[in-house]
């Protein structure tokens, strides 16, 4: 039972990190129709970020490290709107470029990630009762992994009420509905694009700190591994549905932590599995528009 | 039906004198994916009452639409007011005045009706007044999500959106396409309404909605205009409408309607 | 669509033979939008029609002469003395010129695979270097482990290369566009992520695979034969050349084309746009298994990089930087792309970059900085690519226009979206 309880914490944080970062592709897809392969490096950024302030000003600390929270979330959502704004704004309506834009991107800023913190793992520390454990019905599970869903659920509840109670989140909705709709009624539908760009990006730099703490380390390919997983999510949960998102993002990482455990380390073999299922099944998604 | 009796009030005189279109479109031609779909269509929009685009299914009286106001790739000058629009973008050409209620509603089914129509919303004083006094029923459903409501009702979201602010011109694609006789009778009495305050050109295959609105009618065919001149004229020639709609004068028209989705599909 | 009117013609991918054999599809496909709305719902008869008229035009039979003399240089540069000082680390005949030039012709070779999928039928793969990682492992684990010579050790990896490309592609093309790219690379990524655990030790983790050489022919075992696979590289870049342009200029070629286009239309033709792809999918996957094969012959090892997401994403880049659509790009692209990638390499291990202040060192001493970068600005500035730009520079100095029926590389990626 302990085990079990132990593996369920341990998808949950997980899938809290997926939902970060499928929260932003999903939308910027849903909205743009691109997929944005540099969303991997707004997350990278975000976690070098987090872990250069820890190192400078301190790691066991509460305060530093809701400082580098904001501040990797801010790398990322100004790292996100200059991606939209200097690269993707010009290729306009051409999905494929965008798509073959944010791959140079993630390829370009990667090496240079390599380039500024090497190629190894740096190791990151935070509050000591991050490394604690709490019992919960016998499993002692460690406590980063509480973070890490707290912050996920408060980023889920901030970007619902967003979309659903302001006039940008409404053009949102409605843009992910039905874009050319949404500018034949006078709507500049760019300045969403560069909006949830700038969300995206601020959830997966946020995400990046967050991982970073939760795995351990940062290293330059910490986005681009969860960034595979993030898009498999996306997939699952339905192109375009925040709600899918967050539900599939569950789903996946528990199901990989349970088959890791149960199944002999197969849990990334299942995942693939299971979207190979879904799209078999159901090829819109959980909750994907059905075209 | 008496507001439809004489459906350009502000006309001077029936002659075509020396009346400035609001709306003058020339040369325009337009490609949906690298498909020609509008060519060098020349025709302008009296600046008030109601003027018809006419032709078969799939002529390119949508595409000429959607060309007006940039919703697909155009070449070609529009005029609004005397400005031209056809290097603007699409929300820019809205916000300069202009109404568009699309073929098939393309109400946002995920957004309730009151975010349909506060979406729509650009003056700063929305005729919001007007819009109840048309369609009470849309006050009355208002937190309802706009994708389960019926045919005619969507329809009404779809005008109220559009007349919800003060346009220099309506652009009205097949507003009765798909609905109830009944349904038919109210949105053409709406329209009808609409136009004593703004010009709509009109795209419309029931001809009797035709000929009891429009003032002016511009028949294409193969993508050209073909011909222009009073809506009435057109109407009382057989000939005409055989030649250029290919159906008799039938109150029912429509049977091409599977042809008309599959070019739709093709469009997408 | 990017360009309005119709001044849609000067930018074409250079390949003569190609455009003018799928230009009868799209010929068709616009005279047709002029007629009258049954043109554009059911498409004119001639949409499907494969290689009916194709002209055989003087330039296209001197691409081909010039391609038979530029092979024949190549089958005579390990005899030769050649310096190309900048390019080649050192003359022609030297194993590791030899070397260098036998891996960009497998990744030209590679290239032109991937060019089947994105350039043909449109379809973006995140997926490919599942199939040439297949290749790669499967034979070294063959050879490692059974003991059978060379030839049926790659007629059983072709096997597996077979069945694998099936079942992906016939779940992952059960979507298109941008979800289709997803699923290919969730696929490919469970690949890697199976070589990347070493399952039994089979296949050696992140430190990868040594070639065991022992049922292998001496000729192509050593520094000394790096000629011999020099020439087997050569051979397959060719061989996949040919059969590449087969396909492409086949019945099967040209359904995709027109797939790619607008599907709906080859579907109201009655024809199956679905099999088609998978079929397209399939034979590019099979050619770039056996590419992988040679590919370990060269390395003398298997290595996870083989089979990770970056080579799919290495044979994207090379298709669009050599351009999109166009045979002889996708070739320029794989060898352009090796040849700087290594000689950036040496660059950035280079004592007079090491001196640099670190703004300049840091983004020198990134081969994939640079090359990265370089690939953002061709797909901003330059559409078509290498291969592209060339043809539009060549067709301004003879001062006339292409012919209007030509597909422009944006075209291609539109409709692959």
């Amino acid at each position: 039972m302990s085990t079990v309880i132990l593996l369920l914490f341990t998808g949950l944080g997980l899938g809290a990190l997926y939902f970060l970062v499928a929260a932003g592709l999903s939308l910027i897809y849903g909205l743009m129709g691109v997929l944005n392969f540099a969303h991997g490096a707004f997350l990278t950024l975000g976690a070098f970020t987090g872990w250069e302030i820890a190192r400078r000003a301190g790691s066991d600390n509460w305060g530093i490290f809701l400082v580098s929270l904001l501040i990797g979330a801010a790398a990322g959502a100004a790292f996100a709107a200059f991606t939209e704004f200097v690269l993707i704004r010009r290729l306009y309506q051409r999905h494929i470029e965008q798509v073959l834009v944010t791959l140079g991107l993630s390829l370009a800023t990667v090496a240079l990630f390599d380039g500024i913190w090497g190629t190894d793992p740096v190791f990151i520390q935070g509050p000591a009762w991050f490394k604690d454990t709490t019992d919960i019905l016998g499993a002692r599970v460690p406590n980063d992994r509480f973070v890490c869903i707290l912050a996920a659920v408060l980023v889920l509840l901030a970007l619902v009420f967003f979309l659903k109670k302001t006039r940008y989140g409404m053009i949102i909705r409605a843009g992910v509905e039905n874009r050319s709709m949404v500018t034949a009624l006078g709507i500049d539908v760019r300045k969403a694009f560069t909006l949830v760009f700038t969300i995206g990006g601020a959830a997966a730099g946020l995400g990046g700190v967050l991982a970073s703490h939760y795995f351990g380390y940062v290293s330059p390919m910490l986005g681009g591994s969860l960034l595979i997983f993030a898009f498999i999510v996306t997939v699952i949960g339905g192109l375009g549905s925040l709600t899918g998102a967050a539900i599939a993002a569950v789903a996946v990482a528990v199901l990989q932590q349970f088959a890791n455990f149960y199944l002999g380390g197969t849990g990334d073999f299942v995942v693939v599995l299971a979207l190979g299922v879904v799209l078999l099944v159901r090829p819109t998604g959980l909750l994907g528009r059905t075209a | 039906m008496s507001p439809a009796a004489d459906p350009r009030p502000e006309t001077p005189g029936a002659a075509p004198g020396p009346v400035t279109p609001i709306l003058t479109v020339d040369r325009l031609s337009a490609k949906i994916a690298g498909q020609q779909v509008v060519e060098d269509v020349s025709f302008s929009v009296p600046p008030a009452g109601i003027t018809a685009l006419l032709g078969r299914n799939g002529v390119g009286k949508t595409s000429t639409i959607k060309a007006i106001i940039g919703l697909i790739d155009r070449s070609g000058a529009v005029t609004l007011d005397g400005e031209r629009i056809d290097k603007d973008p699409t929300y820019r050409i809205i916000q300069r005045g202009v109404g568009y209620v699309p073929e098939d509603r393309e109400v946002f089914s995920k957004l309730t009706v009151a975010e349909n129509l506060r979406l729509a919303e650009r003056d700063a004083a929305p005729r919001r007044q007007l819009v109840e006094e048309l369609f009470p029923d849309l006050l009355a459903r208002a937190g309802q999500m706009a994708g389960t409501l019926s045919g005619g009702q969507q329809q009404m979201v779809s005008l109220a959106r559009a007349l919800l602010n003060t346009n220099k011109v309506l652009l009205v694609d097949e507003p009765t396409k798909g609905l109830a006789p009944k349904i038919v009778g109210e949105v053409a009495e709406t329209l009808a309404e609409a136009a004593r305050t703004v010009p709509i050109l009109l795209v419309e295959q029931n001809l009797q909605v035709v000929r009891q609105l429009a003032g002016d009618a511009v028949v294409l065919s193969g993508g050209r205009v073909v011909h222009t001149g009073p809506a009435q004229e057109f109407l009382d020639d057989a000939a005409l409408i055989q030649r250029h709609l290919g159906v008799s004068n039938d109150p029912h028209p429509g049977a091409d309607q599977a042809s008309h989705a599959a070019v739709k599909g093709a469009a997408q | 669509m990017t360009t309005t009117g119709s001044n849609t013609e000067t930018t074409t991918g250079g390949d003569a033979g190609t455009t003018a054999g799928t230009g009868a599809v799209r010929r068709s496909r616009r005279q047709g939008a002029t007629h009258d709305d049954g043109a554009r719902t059911a498409g004119t008869p001639g949409a499907g029609r494969g290689r009916g008229g194709r002209p055989v035009t003087g330039r296209r039979i001197a691409g081909w002469a010039a391609g038979l003399a530029g092979v024949l240089l190549l089958v005579l540069l390990p005899l030769l003395n050649l310096s190309l000082p900048g390019i080649l680390p050192g003359p022609s005949y030297t194993p590791g010129s030899l070397q260098l030039l036998a891996m960009s012709m497998l990744m030209a070779a590679a290239a032109l695979t991937y060019h089947l999928l994105l350039g043909v039928a449109g379809l973006l793969s995140f997926g490919h270097a599942l199939y040439f990682g297949a290749g790669v492992y499967g034979l070294a684990i063959i050879l490692k482990n059974l003991e059978i010579p060379l030839l049926p050790a790659m007629g059983l990896t072709l096997l597996i290369v077979i069945v694998l490309a099936h079942v992906v592609g016939s779940i992952s093309l059960r979507v298109g566009g941008i979800p289709f790219a997803m699923v290919t690379l969730a696929f490919a990524q469970a690949g890697s992520v199976i070589v990347g655990r070493n399952p039994d030790g089979r296949t050696g983790g992140d430190e990868g695979l040594t070639l065991r050489t022992d049922n292998l022919p001496e000729a192509l075992v050593g520094v000394v034969n790096t000629r011999n696979l020099y020439w087997l590289a050569l051979a397959v870049l060719v061989v996949v050349f040919i059969i590449v342009s087969w396909v492409q200029s086949s019945r099967a070629g040209h359904t995709a084309a027109a797939v790619r286009e607008n599907e709906l239309r080859v579907r109201v033709l009655g024809l199956q746009p679905y099999l088609v792809k998978l079929l397209i999918f399939v034979v590019s996957a099979i050619l770039v298994g056996v590419i992988g094969m040679v590919f370990l012959l060269l390395q003398s090892g298997a290595v996870p990089r083989a089979i990770s997401s970056d080579l799919t994403i290495t044979l994207l880049v090379m298709v669009v930087l050599g351009g999109v659509g166009s045979r002889w790009g996708a070739v320029i692209g794989g060898v352009f792309y090796t040849i700087l990638d290594q000689r950036l390499t040496a660059l950035a291990n280079s004592e007079a970059v090491k001196g640099l202040p670190d703004i300049l060192r840091v983004p020198l001493s990134e081969p994939l900085f640079i090359l990265g970068t370089l690939f953002i600005l061709v797909v901003l500035f330059l559409p078509g690519g290498i291969a592209g730009t060339a043809e539009r520079l060549a067709q301004r100095r003879r001062g006339r226009a292409g012919n209007g029926t030509t597909e422009t590389p944006r075209e291609i990626l539109e409709d692959a979206a």
